[in-house]
């Protein structure tokens, strides 16, 4: 080999390291997540814990921003034919990816492809019926599930007079008024509006969000949920911020600060926020179950999961699926899944995992922890409950966040804007039918 | 009849204007063209299944009002970026043109803002004007004003405008500082034994002839805040609340990257790349030819 050539092969191999590995003994799997900060290092904790259990496979979780830059880097990746075996995704970018037939490689079939055991019947009901194809097949691998809870500030509720965490919202009201009295500067507020106040107020009450089934069963469906009960629960929320009953905080969880340093006494959001906040608050949070709308329904339904699950790209050597699949099973183990509960507040995946951890006596050390957990699986999931499949999720829950933030502000009522979200997230919707015939 | 000088045919010129053109080619005309291609498609994200629609992605936009009402906000925006940040490091420089102890210092931690990236110039305003964190927010609370751009659309365009015309001040000014320096000291000077003022002197005298500066910064401010201000609004506000500080080229980004709308995002950006034609064509017809070059 002369040396041009020589130099010409470090350089491509070079080149190559970060999306194909290494030609060596060892299969390198790829794995794209968004999970920054504390819960990256976790991440990369499972696949150095994983590497170390045996030899033949070497997995590299890469971190690639939110979200929504990590489903695009696998979407740009995939038509550049560069993408990585595993790569996690959000709830709402679900029926994008299943709408992707030929990019995605269904977990269960490849449990099944690889010769790996597999058992669904260990999985939450609630947590993988949100990933199932009609005929029940598990599309992707559940990872990170979590659900929206009520935070509340135990001490604040001390100086306010608040015996019990509100379980209406007559008692949202009321909470919120006496924590106001005693020197607060609001009385709630929530992040992830859409997913707290749309998605998972319509399902607690068991209302549609759309039709065909929330879009389970097809892709021709509509948005119902400007309906007169999210229409009217959110006009009261906006006549209460006059009285900074409610105060808006921002997108996605920007207003957990608000929580945190005390000025909030509430807070809806995912129960995944435990870990942040008991190490940003100063004081004792709760958590406790979504209030219940008495004008809405009589008893509550069951909440849903957000977060994210892993999916599997097709198109590597057939080989690596057997990595896949191995790590996929040491993932949902019964001893990583109940470590990644109780450190980050996600809701175990497994039943295995959720015994484990009473077993091991974690909620009666840390009570409430088990709040998100309950909520899931509260009742038997109905057709308003199971979930949500709509395309351009993405861009609609944006949609949702404009409507409702001026909602907020006062620059539109809340029928109208309900409204306008649902008739431009038709549009989207259309446009979805319309490219993935 | 003129007399025409022959060179033999050579291969030499065109030898060395190729790296050029080649760097033409793969980095503007083969993007632009794949742009071009793409927005008369509607395609999946995936790139599974394509249709070929026409200009059909043009017409949803040009009927879609959110997306006029975005074209009516970028020019808001530039404007009062442009004309803020110039006029503003107009003044500057008037004073550092007239500055003569420790002038090299002034002029370099003037020059300093334009080494930051967009994006980090973003964060720290951000961090600033933070609702709940934000030092500024709270001696605006002294004044008994409650600052929330989370929640105030008009809040959060002003904060993003400020934030792009300060990231933008160092570059007007080191333009406007070099067109003072170049004007004769004899001009100034006589005008200053005719008995006018600095005042008088700046208006009649300086901004007259630095205006073919001012013409060229004029269209370079605006191309900025089209399309370079999109780290800023990106870190500040991500376009909310509710699309009050979402300019064309953040829509561009979110239809596209976030949305993964990639026909309706690539049929924007070719709407962008004509209106940067255009702005070009302007500027090198009309505004070269009228302004005095001396």
């Amino acid at each position: 080999m002369s040396v041009s050539k020589k130099l010409l092969a470090t350089a491509a191999v070079a080149a190559f390291v970060g999306s194909t590995g290494l030609a060596s003994a060892v299969t390198e799997v790829q794995w794209w997540h968004a999970m920054g900060g504390t819960n990256g290092e976790r991440v990369n904790k499972i696949a150095t814990d994983f590497n170390a259990t045996q030899s033949e496979y070497k997995v590299v979780p890469t971190y690639k921003g939110n979200y929504t830059e990590t489903m695009t880097a696998a979407v740009a990746a995939f038509r550049a034919k560069k993408q990585p075996h595993i790569v996690q995704v959000f709830e709402v970018g679900t029926a994008t990816m299943m709408a992707a037939k030929g990019a995605v490689y269904p977990v269960e079939q490849m449990m099944k492809d690889a010769g790996e055991p597999f058992d669904k019947s260990i999985y939450l009901p609630a947590v993988i019926s949100y990933y199932q194809t009609p005929t029940g097949d598990l599309l992707s691998m559940p990872f990170n599930s979590s659900t929206p809870v009520l935070w509340y500030n135990k001490d604040a509720f001390k100086k306010a007079g608040v015996s019990n965490p509100p379980k209406t919202w007559n008692e949202m009201k009321s909470a919120s008024e006496k924590l106001v009295a005693a020197g607060y500067k609001c009385g709630f507020s929530f992040g992830w509006q859409s997913w707290v106040m749309i998605e998972n107020y319509s399902s607690w009450h068991n209302l549609a969000i759309g039709t065909k089934e929330n879009g389970f069963a097809g892709l021709d469906t509509k948005f119902t949920f400007n309906n007169d009960k999210v229409k009217a629960r959110l006009a009261s929320i906006a006549s209460w911020s006059k009285d900074k009953l409610f105060t808006y905080g921002g997108r996605r969880g920007d207003s957990l600060s608000m929580f945190t340093n005390g000025e909030c006494g509430m807070w809806m959001n995912s129960s995944a926020y435990y870990g942040s906040i008991k190490k940003q608050a100063k004081f004792e949070a709760g958590q406790a179950m979504l209030p219940l709308d008495t004008d809405a329904a009589s008893k509550p339904q069951n909440s849903i999961i957000g977060g994210a699950t892993l999916w599997v790209l097709k198109g590597r050597d057939k080989a690596d699926y057997k990595g896949v699949a191995k790590f996929l099973t040491y993932l949902s183990s019964p001893e990583v899944q109940a470590w990644w509960h109780q450190e980050t507040g996600y809701v175990p995946i497994t039943t295995p995992a959720y015994e484990l951890s009473k077993k091991q006596g974690f909620y009666k050390t840390h009570p409430g922890t088990d709040t998100a957990i309950k909520q899931l699986s509260l009742n038997k999931p109905t057709p308003n409950s199971r979930g949500l499949r709509f395309g351009n999720f993405v861009q609609i829950r944006d949609i949702l966040n404009e409507e409702m933030e001026a909602i907020w502000s006062g620059k539109k009522t809340a029928a109208n804007a309900l409204d306008e979200a649902a008739s431009r997230g038709d549009k989207l919707l259309r446009k979805f039918e319309r490219a993935n015939k | 009849m003129l007399k025409r000088v022959h060179f033999g045919p050579s291969a030499l010129p065109y030898l060395l204007v190729t790296p050029q053109i080649l760097i033409t080619i793969v980095f503007f005309i083969w993007p632009a063209s794949q742009a071009l291609y793409q927005s008369l498609l509607i395609q999946d994200a995936f790139g599974l299944s394509t249709e070929f629609v026409w200009f059909e992605n043009f017409q949803t936009l040009f009927e879609d009002h959110y997306y006029l009402d975005a074209f009516d906000r970028t020019i808001f925006f530039s404007v009062l970026v442009a004309s803020l940040s110039m006029g503003f490091s107009l003044m500057l420089a008037a004073m550092a043109d007239r500055v003569i102890k420790g002038a090299t210092i002034y002029r370099t931690l003037l020059i300093w803002p334009y080494a930051v990236a967009p994006v980090v110039a973003g964060a720290l305003w951000v961090f600033m004007f933070d609702p709940t964190l934000g030092i500024f927010t709270y001696m605006l609370m002294a004044f008994g004003y409650e600052w929330n751009h989370k929640l105030n659309g008009g809040e959060a365009m002003t904060l993003v405008v400020i934030a792009s015309a300060w990231k933008q001040v160092a570059y007007n000014f080191l333009f406007f500082l070099a067109g003072m320096q170049s004007i004769p000291k004899s001009l100034i000077e006589a005008a200053a034994i005719d008995g006018a003022g600095p005042i008088r002197r700046f208006w009649t005298i300086i901004l007259p002839l630095i205006s073919p500066t001012t013409f060229f910064l004029l269209v370079v401010n605006i191309v900025y805040a089209f399309f370079e201000t999109f780290g800023i609004v990106h870190a500040v506000t991500q376009g909310g609340p509710a699309k009050s500080t979402e300019i064309l080229v953040y829509k561009v980004f979110n239809d596209g990257f976030v949305g993964l709308d990639l026909g309706g995002s690539a049929a924007q950006s070719v709407i962008l790349m004509a209106m940067v034609i255009g702005l070009t064509v302007i500027q090198f017809r009309y505004v070269e030819k009228k302004v005095e070059y001396s």
